[in-house]
């Protein structure tokens, strides 16, 4: 490969994996904010919740 | 579980991804496609090469990753497919733009089907190196039987056999719902995606003339960051890669808990999406490079360096003068399979999420009656003789017209006539780690329509003017025009038909604007919970 082609090669790499690779140890070290405004908790159900009829 | 609800007050929790993780990987597994592998290298290699890379970047930052945001804010706030979202943001109107998005997701839904099908079969092709000699012959003559541009229902057996097997296992995903049908396929496919195409690369690199390849996709040609077409390009690539502006990430971020990180994910997921750009790129110029070898010629005298033509005529060529070509074809082809069918997933659950909401349909229900309908208009538009031919207009105009419009409509609704931008900054700021600044909002409202504006024009006016793939004109207009026509009249009757349970009972969390409503209770009144309705 000529010096050139090396030298953008690198560049892509560094600049587009790297921000991935940063993106998602920024994630890693803040994975959740510590408080959120009062709230918007949420019963968790996995996937298909029970239907609810009216009685 | 299949029986409807009675009354309009009953809801049903709103089904979630299992974590973090399950969503990142679904939302990469959308983003990454068919356009990672086929489009990106050879969009590079035209554009610039390595002063791509310019353009590339600044469209990224300046485009993708700010409506990547607005899609996550969109759904995230306001909890629904693409309708419900943006009918409680924006009323009836925007209802309408969320039907405009979940019909070009119907379109599109019904041909990308068939292109990972022609992949399912390559993948069994790649064993024998059934294409032979002269895989271009292969592809039109033997494989697809193209006949005359028209309207043929004479079927192609070795087209429809794969396209009803995807169907099946797509249709039979999306009724399993998010968690256990959605997000398990991406778990399952992303990462073997990842790994096979690797492997492939690593090979790749090794074979005689990759480093002409790479010289060839890497060097810079600096003049083409003067030209207005390559900056456009590049925005049209960031554009169409990330699955942006036409429903499918407003979707997937409803599924996200109310409490949930959104934009330090999306910047993994638009990285990650770009990272596997330039694997690609990598991976095909360095193949490209040994076909060039191999036959004594440059790079630029190559043809066929992107779309169906890289995928099913140049690749299937360089398989069969390489040393174990079946195993690199069988990489390939089901690199492209994988990546095609987890973008795909995304794609219909956009229609499959728009049609539960509306008419109270369980996952089930919709996969079985939205899905069946268009597996049936799936296999008899495309798996006959004229079904290449009808795809690649129906794509041109479903795209480039379609999503693009859906884009500017969106930004310029929500951001200019709504003026939801505070909002919506608001929002994503209050649940996430990376936070935007005002920035965001004059990227998003100004930058965005502007340049996709420009987009969507000059493609209009060419498309006018100088037709398509030198088509007969009655033909783009029924196929082309006619797919938009679809969609708009789909859209709307699909706005004026009664919700089974309204949309708007509903609050957003959390209140904006945040001084005016101290909330001391969680907002639950629009899930549900198991207080029920009125009884």
């Amino acid at each position: 490969m000529t010096g050139i082609a090396i030298v953008f090669l690198m560049l892509a790499i560094v600049l587009v994996w790297g921000g991935f690779v940063a993106s998602t140890l920024f994630l890693i070290r803040r994975p959740d904010l510590v408080s959120f405004p009062p709230g918007g908790e949420d019963d968790h159900r996995e996937d298909e919740a029970p239907v609810e009829r009216d009685t | 579980m299949s029986e409807a609800k009675v009354g309009d007050v009953t809801e049903r929790p709103r089904e979630q991804w299992t974590g973090q993780v399950g969503f990142i990987l679904a939302a990469i597994g959308s983003a990454v496609g068919l356009g990672n592998i086929w489009r990106f290298p050879g969009v590079a290699y035209e554009n610039g090469g390595g002063a791509f890379l310019i353009p590339y970047l600044v469209a990224l930052i300046t485009a993708g990753i700010p409506i990547l945001f607005l899609d996550y804010a969109i759904g995230h706030r306001f909890r629904g497919s693409a309708p419900a979202a943006l009918r409680r943001l924006g009323g009836k109107w925007l209802e309408g733009l969320g039907w405009f998005q979940v019909m070009v997701a119907f379109v599109i839904g019904l041909y990308y089907t068939a292109v990972i099908a022609w992949a399912l079969s390559y993948f069994v092709f790649s064993f024998d190196l059934r294409w032979g000699d002269d895989p271009a012959t292969f592809l039109t003559a033997d494989y697809l039987r193209v006949g005359e541009p028209g309207l043929s229902l004479e079927f192609v057996p070795s087209v429809l056999i794969p396209l009803v097997l995807v169907w099946v296992v797509t249709l039979v995903v999306l009724g399993a719902g998010v968690a256990k049908g959605v997000q398990r396929a991406n778990v399952i496919f992303l990462p073997l995606l990842v790994v096979a195409f690797l492997v492939l690369v690593v090979r790749a690199l090794f074979l005689d003339g990759a480093a002409d390849g790479l010289n060839a996709l890497f060097t810079p040609d600096w003049q083409a960051l003067g030209d207005p077409n390559v900056w456009i390009a590049a925005y049209s690539q960031i554009f169409f890669s990330l699955s942006i502006a036409f429903g499918i990430m407003i979707t997937y971020a409803s599924y996200r808990k109310r409490r949930a990180n959104l934009t330090t994910p999306g910047l993994v997921v638009a990285f990650a999406n770009s990272s596997f750009e330039i694997l690609a790129g990598i991976g095909v110029f360095a193949t490209l490079g040994f076909f060039a070898f191999q036959q004594g010629i440059a790079i630029d005298e190559l043809e066929g360096l992107t779309g169906v033509g890289l995928s099913f005529i140049t690749f299937p060529a360089i398989v069969s003068q390489m040393p174990g070509g079946p195993i690199f074809g069988a990489l390939f082809f089901g690199s492209l399979t994988m990546a095609g069918f987890t973008s795909l997933l995304s794609v219909l659950q956009v229609v499959s999420a728009g049609f539960q909401e509306k008419f109270g349909l369980t996952a089930r229900q919709a996969a079985i009656r939205v899905g069946g309908v268009s597996a049936i208009l799936s296999v008899l538009l495309f798996s006959t003789t004229t079904g290449l031919l009808a795809l690649d207009v129906a794509d041109q105009w479903a795209n480039n017209i379609g999503i693009v419009a859906s884009a500017v409509i969106m930004t310029v609704l929500v951001l200019w006539v709504l003026r939801k931008g505070s909002e919506l900054r608001y929002h994503l700021n209050a649940v996430s780690t990376f936070k935007v600044g005002r920035l965001w909002i004059a990227l998003v409202g100004g930058l965005a329509p502007v340049v996709l504006g420009y987009m969507l024009i000059s493609r209009i006016v060419t498309l006018t003017v100088e037709g398509y793939a030198d088509l007969p004109a009655w033909y783009l207009v029924l196929i082309g025009w006619g797919t938009i026509l679809v969609v708009v009249v789909g859209a709307a009757l699909l706005t004026l038909l009664r919700w089974r349970a309204d949309p708007m009972r509903f609050s957003a969390w959390p209140p904006y604007p945040p001084s005016a409503a101290p909330s001391s209770s969680p907002p639950r009144s629009t899930t549900g919970g198991s207080t029920g309705g009125a009884s």
